[in-house]
Order: C-alpha cells, then sequence, then structure tokens
C-alpha cells in the first residue's frame, strides 16, 4: 500500500490526513513537494486541503499549474485514485480532473462546522464503504456550481459521490450549508477513480475527534 | 511641559509629532551627546511610545508573580513559555492589536493574530491554537455591526489560512468601547524544552540575516500611533494600519520551523510593532552587544525607501536572525525552496551600538544602552477610587413569575447568547487535535501524537473591573482558572492584555494599580504564574477612557484526555449538583444591567481559600471519574449556567421544589462555583468527599428531558431556549 501526499505552499491539512491514512492503513504516506515532476508507483493520490498560493488570484488556480499536477493528471488518466479535500477539490477542478466551480459560500462568509452527507453513487472505490457520515466542513469557497448539461452528463453517469443530508439521509435545502447546486457535497471523474470533496474525512478519523465517521472513505481506498 | 525654553534647532513640533514629550527628547540629546538627526528621532520615538517601552506600567507589572515549578521563562521574551511533561513546553502569549482593529477592523485584526502567531514561533514553537478576547461598543451602535463582521473575519482570514486552529475567545459589547473596540489575539504553540530560541544577539561578526516578505511603506509609526489616543481625525490614520498576509506568514512558519530543525540561529526575533527598529534593539540589548546594518540591503517593495522609512516600517511576516555563519548558505536554501526573502543585512559588534549604513553613508549611531536602559520610566500619580457599595436585594425586590421570560430575555442578549456565529467563521479543527470545540468552558487541544493536552481560556468582566478593579483583576484570573478546572485540567500559567485609558490621568492609573494587585493576590494564591503578557493604554476617545480590561489567557494541563469535560449534559435521572456557597450577589450581574439596565450595586467579592479549595475539589472528583459533566457558574448565574448545559446536550432539568425560587438565588453572580451532573448512586460518596474538603455541595435538581423546570408551574422547552439563544450575536 503506497499513497502520497501532495505538499503546495500553503497546504495546512497535509499532515492530518497524513496522519489519518497512517492510523487506517497503518502506511505511512508519502509526502511529494509541489516542485517535484513525478511520483512513484502509488495505490493513492491525496491532494490536501488548506489555502495553497493563499488562495490568491482564484482558489486552486495556482496550485493546479504547480510542476507535480502534471503527473497527477496523467496518474489519474491511467487510473491511480486520486482523492482531493477541500482546497485539494478546487485544485482538482482547475486542473481539469473534475467538472463543474466552486463559488464562494451562499452565506458569503466561511463555514466551519458538522455536517451531514450520504454517498450517492455507492459503487466506487471511495464511496461504496459509507452510509450517512458526520465530518466537519470548513470553506470559503464550496458552493458546488456546474451548468445543467454537465449536470445531466454526471447525474447519467453516476458521477454524483456525496450529498449533503439530513439524520435520516434526506437531501433538502435545509441541510444544505453552503448552497451547493443539488446538495453536492463531492463528485467523482468519469473513470470514478478521482474524488473531489468538500468535507474534511480526515477531521472524523479517531475518537479523539469526536466522530469516526470520516474512516469509511479511507477504509474503502486503503484496503 | 509648557514652559520650556527651546533652545535646540530640531523643531519642536518635529518632537511633538513624535510622540515624544519635550523631556524625553532633552534626554535624548543628554544620551547623545548631540541633538538626533531624523532617522534617529524616528527610532527613539518608537523605541520610547508606550507600546515598546512599558514606560508608565512597567514598575507596577514587575510587582505579578511570574516564577513558579512549572514556568521555564516568564515575561520579557517573545512569549511565556511553560513546562508540560515528557520535555514538551507550551508557549503563550496574548497581545492588543486594539487601535488598527478599530480603523481597519479587517487588517487591523488579521495582522494581530499574524504578530502573535509569529511571537511564539520565533521561540521554536509550532502555534497550534488561537484563541481571542474582543469588545465592542453597545450592539445597536451603528459602527459595531461593521466592527464585529470586520474583527471576526480578518481573525478568521489570517487563522484559517495559516492553518492554525481558531479554538476559543470571549466578546463583551459595552458603550466605553463605542469609540475604541479592543482585539485581543493570543496564541499557543508547543516545543521542546530542549528547542527553544532567544533573542539574545551573540559571537561578534556573525551575520545578522533579515527573512521573510520584503519591507514597504505600510505601518509606519503604527506604535506611536498605537500610543495616542483617538479624536474625530483619527480615521486619517488609517495608513498607519498593516496590511496582512497569512500565506507568507504560513510559508515563513514552516521555513524558520524547517531552520530551527538544524544548529544554525544563534538568536531569532520578529519583526512586530517598531519593525526592524526594534527587533535589532532588543537583539543587541538581550545579547549586550552591538549591531551593524547596511539598510541598502534590507528587501525593498517600494522604491527609494529611506533609512527612516526602513527602520519604522511595520511590513508583516518578517524575522530577524543572528545564524551561525558556517550554516548561511544551508539557511538561505531553506528560505529559498519556500520562495521567501533571505538577505544578510549585517554583523554583530562589540561597540554595543546601534550603527545603521546605507549607501555608505552612517544614518545613524546610537549606543544601545540609551534606547533600552535609559528609557523614561514613570511612576504615574495614581487615586485610587472607592470601589462602587454593594447592594442586598431581596427576594420580593422582583417578581418571581418573570424568572423565567428573563431567563429567555437574557439568554438572548449578545453578551449571554451563542458565540456560534462567530467561531464558524474560524476553522476551529485543522490539525486535528481540537479535542473540545468552542462554547465550552475551555477549548482544549490534544498535544500532538500523545494522549494530553492543554486546556485554553481567555476572560475579564470589563464591568466588574469598573466598580471594583481589585476586585475585577481578581475575578478576570480566576474565571479563566475555573474554566480550565472546569474542563478536567490542571491551571498552570497566564498571560495577560491590560487595556486601560490615559495612564497620565489619576483615576485610570488607579485602576491599572487596582486591578494588578487584584491579579497578584489571585495569581499567588492560586499558584498561577503570569509569563507573558501586553500593555495597552490610551483607549479613550475624545477623552473618554474605555472601561479597566485586564483580559487574561490561562493554559491548563490534562495528562489523560480521558478525563476531558464537556458542559454539555449527558444523561437523564443524573443529578446537577452546585459546589460553593451561593450568596445572592445580584449588583453588577448580567440581570442587573440586561434586563433593568442597571449597573450598579457593586462587584462580587472572591474569597481566594474558597476558590483555591473549590477548583481542587472538583478536579479531584473529576479525576476520580465520578462527575459526567460539568460547568463553571459565570456571567448570568446559576440559571445562564444550567440552561447553557441542557442546551449543549439537548436534555432539560427539573429543579428541586424546596429551592429558594428568588432571582437572586437563580441570577447571582457569587464566585468559586461549578455545576456538576453526577451519577445518582455516587451522590452520597461525593457528599462525604464534600465534608471532608469542607466544601459547599448540593442537589440542585435532575437532569431530564428537553425542558427546563423550575418547580410545578413553570417551565421552558430546550429548544425554545436554543433559538433565542442562537439568536443573539449574528443579528447585530
Amino acid at each position: 500500500m503506497k499513497s502520497h501526499v501532495i505538499v503546495f505552499p500553503g497546504s495546512n491539512c497535509d499532515r492530518d490526513v497524513a496522519v489519518a491514512i497512517k492510523n487506517i492503513s497503518g502506511h505511512q504516506p508519502q509526502m511529494v513537494w509541489h516542485k517535484e515532476s513525478s511520483i512513484n508507483q502509488s495505490d493513492l493520490i491525496v491532494v490536501p486541503g488548506g489555502f495553497s498560493y493563499g488562495d490568491y488570484l482564484r482558489c486552486g488556480a495556482m496550485a493546479s499549474t504547480s510542476p507535480i499536477m502534471q503527473d497527477v493528471v496523467k496518474k489519474a488518466k491511467e487510473g491511480v485514485p486520486v482523492l482531493g479535500i477541500c482546497n485539494g477539490f478546487q485544485i482538482l477542478i482547475e486542473s481539469g480532473l473534475l467538472d463543474g466551480a466552486l463559488m464562494r459560500n451562499s452565506s458569503l462568509s466561511f463555514i466551519c462546522r458538522d455536517i451531514l452527507i450520504k454517498p450517492k453513487n455507492q459503487s466506487s472505490v471511495f464511496t461504496k464503504k459509507t452510509q450517512v457520515a458526520k465530518m466537519p466542513i470548513a470553506h470559503n469557497e464550496g458552493n458546488f456550481f456546474v451548468t445543467s448539461e454537465q449536470l445531466k452528463k454526471i447525474q447519467d453517469n453516476d458521477q454524483i459521490a456525496f450529498q449533503y443530508c439530513d439524520e435520516n439521509g434526506n437531501v433538502s435545502e435545509h441541510s444544505n450549508p453552503n448552497g451547493s447546486l443539488e446538495n453536492i457535497a463531492g463528485i467523482l471523474n468519469e473513470n470514478k477513480n478521482v474524488l473531489g470533496m468538500m468535507p474534511h474525512p480526515e477531521r472524523a478519523a479517531e475518537l479523539a475527534h469526536g466522530c469516526e465517521d470520516g474512516k469509511t472513505i479511507f477504509e474503502s481506498i486503503l484496503n | 511641559m509648557t514652559n520650556h525654553n527651546w533652545q535646540f534647532q530640531t523643531e519642536r513640533s518635529l518632537v511633538e509629532n513624535h510622540g515624544l514629550k519635550l523631556d524625553e527628547f532633552e534626554k535624548i540629546v543628554e544620551g547623545l551627546g548631540r541633538e538626533p538627526n531624523l532617522t534617529e528621532l524616528g527610532i527613539f520615538s518608537a523605541m520610547w511610545n508606550e507600546h515598546c517601552s512599558y514606560k508608565s506600567s512597567k514598575f507596577w507589572l514587575k510587582k505579578l508573580p511570574t516564577s513558579g515549578d512549572r514556568v521555564v521563562q516568564g515575561p520579557g521574551e517573545n512569549a511565556g513559555v511553560i513546562d508540560i511533561d515528557d520535555g514538551d513546553v507550551a508557549v503563550f502569549k496574548m497581545e492588543s492589536h486594539n487601535h488598527p482593529s478599530f480603523l481597519e477592523p479587517y487588517q487591523g485584526a488579521a495582522t494581530g493574530v499574524g504578530g502573535i502567531l509569529r511571537d511564539v514561533f520565533t521561540m521554536g514553537a509550532r502555534p497550534v491554537a488561537n484563541l481571542n478576547a474582543l469588545r465592542f461598543g453597545e450592539p445597536n451602535h451603528p459602527k459595531t455591526k461593521h466592527l464585529l463582521s470586520g474583527v471576526v473575519s480578518g481573525i478568521g482570514g489570517y487563522g484559517n489560512c495559516i492553518g492554525v486552529p481558531t479554538v476559543g475567545g470571549e466578546v463583551n459589547f459595552h458603550p466605553s468601547y463605542n469609540g475604541n473596540i479592543l482585539v485581543n489575539a493570543m496564541t499557543v504553540g508547543i516545543a521542546k524544552k530542549d528547542k527553544i530560541f532567544y533573542s539574545a544577539a551573540a559571537g561578534i561578526g556573525n551575520p545578522v540575516v533579515y527573512v521573510g516578505s520584503k519591507t514597504g511603506r505600510d505601518g509606519i509609526h503604527g506604535a506611536t500611533m498605537a500610543s495616542a489616543e483617538f479624536d474625530e481625525d483619527s480615521e486619517d490614520k488609517k495608513p498607519t494600519v498593516q496590511v496582512g498576509d497569512p500565506f507568507t506568514e504560513k510559508l515563513l512558519l514552516e521555513a524558520c520551523l524547517e531552520l530551527m530543525k538544524e544548529e544554525a540561529i544563534i538568536a531569532i526575533q520578529d519583526m512586530g510593532a517598531a519593525g526592524l527598529t526594534s527587533s535589532s534593539i532588543e537583539m543587541a540589548s538581550k545579547g549586550d552587544v552591538g549591531l551593524e546594518i547596511d539598510l541598502s540591503k534590507v528587501p525593498m517593495r517600494a522604491q527609494n525607501m529611506s533609512a527612516y522609512e526602513l527602520m519604522l516600517s511595520e511590513s508583516q511576516e518578517r524575522m530577524l536572525m543572528v545564524l551561525d555563519p558556517s550554516k548561511e548558505e544551508m539557511a538561505r536554501d531553506i528560505f529559498k525552496k519556500w520562495d521567501l526573502e533571505f538577505e544578510v543585512i549585517g554583523k554583530v559588534t562589540d561597540t554595543k551600538r546601534l550603527i545603521l549604513m546605507m549607501n555608505d553613508k552612517e544614518e545613524a549611531s546610537i549606543p544601545i544602552n540609551i534606547l533600552v536602559e535609559d528609557a523614561p520610566e514613570y511612576q504615574r500619580d495614581y487615586i485610587v477610587e472607592e470601589p462602587s457599595p454593594i447592594k442586598e436585594y431581596k427576594s420580593e425586590d422582583f417578581d418571581q413569575n418573570n424568572i423565567l421570560k428573563d431567563l429567555n430575555t437574557m439568554i438572548m442578549h449578545p453578551d449571554l447568547s451563542s458565540r456560534k456565529w462567530i467561531w464558524e467563521q474560524y476553522d476551529h479543527m485543522v490539525m486535528a487535535d481540537t479535542v473540545v470545540r468552542p462554547g465550552s468552558d475551555a477549548a482544549v487541544v490534544r498535544v500532538h501524537g500523545t494522549n494530553k493536552g492543554l486546556a485554553m481560556s481567555t476572560d475579564c468582566s470589563p464591568v466588574y473591573c469598573k466598580h471594583n478593579p481589585y476586585e475585577g483583576g481578581k475575578h478576570a484570573v480566576v474565571e479563566t482558572w475555573r474554566n480550565i478546572i472546569a474542563s478536567g485540567a490542571l491551571p498552570i500559567a497566564i498571560t495577560d492584555c491590560m487595556n486601560f485609558g490615559n495612564p497620565e490621568k489619576p483615576e485610570i492609573m488607579g485602576q491599572f494599580v487596582e486591578c494588578i494587585r487584584g491579579m497578584g493576590d489571585a495569581c499567588s494564591k492560586l499558584n498561577y504564574p503570569v509569563v507573558s503578557g501586553n500593555v495597552s493604554l490610551y483607549n479613550e476617545t475624545n477623552g473618554e477612557g474605555i472601561y479597566p480590561t485586564p483580559a487574561i489567557g490561562g493554559v491548563g494541563l490534562i495528562k489523560d484526555l480521558s478525563n476531558v469535560k464537556t458542559l454539555s449534559l449527558k444523561n437523564e435521572g443524573n443529578l446537577l449538583c452546585v459546589v460553593g456557597k451561593s450568596n445572592n450577589h445580584l449588583g453588577n450581574s448580567k440581570y442587573m444591567t440586561i434586563v433593568h439596565n442597571k449597573e450598579d450595586g457593586g462587584t462580587p467579592e472572591i474569597d481566594l481559600d474558597e476558590e483555591l479549595k473549590n477548583g481542587h475539589f472538583v478536579l479531584e472528583l473529576i479525576n476520580k471519574q465520578l462527575v459526567e459533566s460539568s460547568h463553571d457558574v459565570g456571567e448570568g448565574g446559576i440559571l445562564i449556567a444550567v440552561a447553557e448545559m441542557c442546551i449543549a446536550g439537548n436534555l432539560g432539568i427539573t429543579i428541586d421544589e424546596d429551592k429558594e425560587f428568588s432571582h437572586r438565588f437563580y441570577f447571582g453572580e457569587d464566585q468559586s462555583r461549578y455545576l456538576l451532573e453526577i451519577r445518582p448512586e455516587n451522590f452520597d460518596q461525593l457528599k462525604q468527599l464534600s465534608e471532608s474538603n469542607n466544601v459547599v455541595f448540593e442537589k440542585l435538581g435532575v437532569v431530564d428531558q428537553a425542558i427546563i423546570k423550575i418547580n410545578n408551574l413553570n417551565e421552558i422547552k430546550v429548544s425554545e431556549l436554543r433559538n433565542n439563544f442562537e439568536s443573539g450575536v449574528g443579528n447585530i
């Protein structure tokens, strides 16, 4: 089991996700500095949360042009699982691996709190073990949007990974924290080997976090 | 001051515009043996202002207890350091950024956070938690909404980006802050005890290195501005507010910590208030050496910057270091990797002078001791005013049928309502070690990779301080102590942020002196020393001073995280008990100020022996696993504390019928009290323990479904209370 965590200037959840992967899989992921040009053979590449390049210009825009991203895109196209969390999701969109855009939250403010999500696609390598799950969000730009044609395409192809929901799994406006279209919290690429999600599973991955629901996402991919 | 015969060539107005008194200027001339040039005048102005020199406060601050078994470094360095076992230390400090935040709330608050973070990682610690203590004017004052939302987004904007969780804080609203808000930011970091970095320069000939951002013209004279009062024209001072760049600070943090793993840094000092001036002088003074700096080598953001501007700029995200010369190239590579400036700008000398060169011309030459040891120090006149008299209220003074209605009114007031609207804008979980999130008594953050944690709390009750500065000073210290105990941790030490009005007014100086006396007594009794702090004076607008506000940030250690307690009620059928004696003190309580709009009746007094005894009792019960949830009884009294526990746990309580059914019992703000939820089968054992410890311990009621019942006639649904509780601050 070999995993890699990409570190950009301004990444700040790189350590957190590495700790979660180590705790869950027993294997220490390798940290990869963004200026490197390639990643060795990998079973999982994580693009972590944070504020790469300070979120200046547009979230994820500058990081998507870092040298390492060329290889991440290449590996993703070869079928290597790639997981982007929060800022990582934004970077994957900017690098063209995922559809859509992440706009400012509808409240126009940063939101950090627990939310509930449930998988829409229940067969992907990332989502197959997860049911209604509680984990935190912490972002200013998580309001997912796609055009209606793109939406139809990702719906038809079962690319919606997670949706914000309530305790009973109902997807409603009330359970939508940031205004995302169709309550979308995470989406997959066409081949379902790339996942971008706004919630932070690595912050709900051990008892001390008060909730371990985030573990299932790592467990399904790491085992 | 007024009758001086001006006999100098330097323009008198130039001296005055630099915030220097005329006799202070005479002292400069005497020290130098000549008149200073403009650059030197700027340097003296920056070093001798209140903010940097502590000239009015130093004498009194020395009276605070600063030592203890666990104190590794007390006041005087960038931050205080305490021992938290296993070779680990906690490094922390709180600092004010009041004036800039009033002028430009987002940047003022953001750079306040940036500055205090640098103070902590300068010492080799990785910051693990941010907290704050905020005061705004009345909720309906036209500026309050703008200032509150600006400050909150500024704190969040900086902390969220750099990736340090903002885990706790406190907020008050009071008219005395209408024209002068307070923004106090605190950072707590963790380091290894044998890897702490200090600021004393050493090694004649060693390189002085500048790292971080380039220097621009922003923030010139910020510290001098922060030492002056406000008037109608203060908005014009906006250009003195610095602009923060948390992204660069994140790079600086990682680069510094990376370099600190090597044996390369001899001394390091962040460039905070008064920038290059205070950092270079601090390093030279601490090391008893001189520094020679070539200002033309300073990385510049603007063209044609003068020596004066370079020395006084408060551009953010910069550090000054003295390096081991053999490690210079390795250090340069680290900063290059992080895309940061790295420039050797000078060297350590044996002249004991600060010598500044620019384009081969000497711009300044000042003996360090004149700047530091000979800095003015005042023992200002002070008057201690008689504390407001304590007023006794009777049960009959208030209509008992209104108790629950009044509870509702109080819980939706911005002073008591939920701070969720604020903390949801802060990333309080990044680093994945937050164990107790904001909203409980103290926040708890795990020491990474261990099973121990730090409990942290900030507090102050300015109304208490105004009406009795001595008791108010005690209270601020004790409230953090109590919050830390209630979370299950052992309180260790505090940092303070002393926010007061103009010290040249004897009654303001009297408030300062008395608050210090109260704080000192509390710290001594509780073995809870001061390890770092900051003073912010001249918090006045148009001659009106703020209420005395000695904000305290306390830190405690919890050795086993399984003993952490929160305030949320856990199970129906459990008992809720009160520790400590209730004396029905209603003066200056939240009940009186919110419901009756009356600010009088005295400040509740604290019996420090009682405080110590009750606190140790609660901690003992928690460590014996006899407590399910715990909460200190603070502002608003018992019923507010009960309501907070019910809302957090989504459970209710039926209060015993034999309790005195009166406002003064439910809303009295007597001190040294806690509420504990316990299992019913443990009650007898606890009662016995309390008797042998001579602690007052009484059952208050039984945990029930989500309804609060006070005898059979009165009840309120917890869901209704929650709606009101959560409506307060966000609706300002």
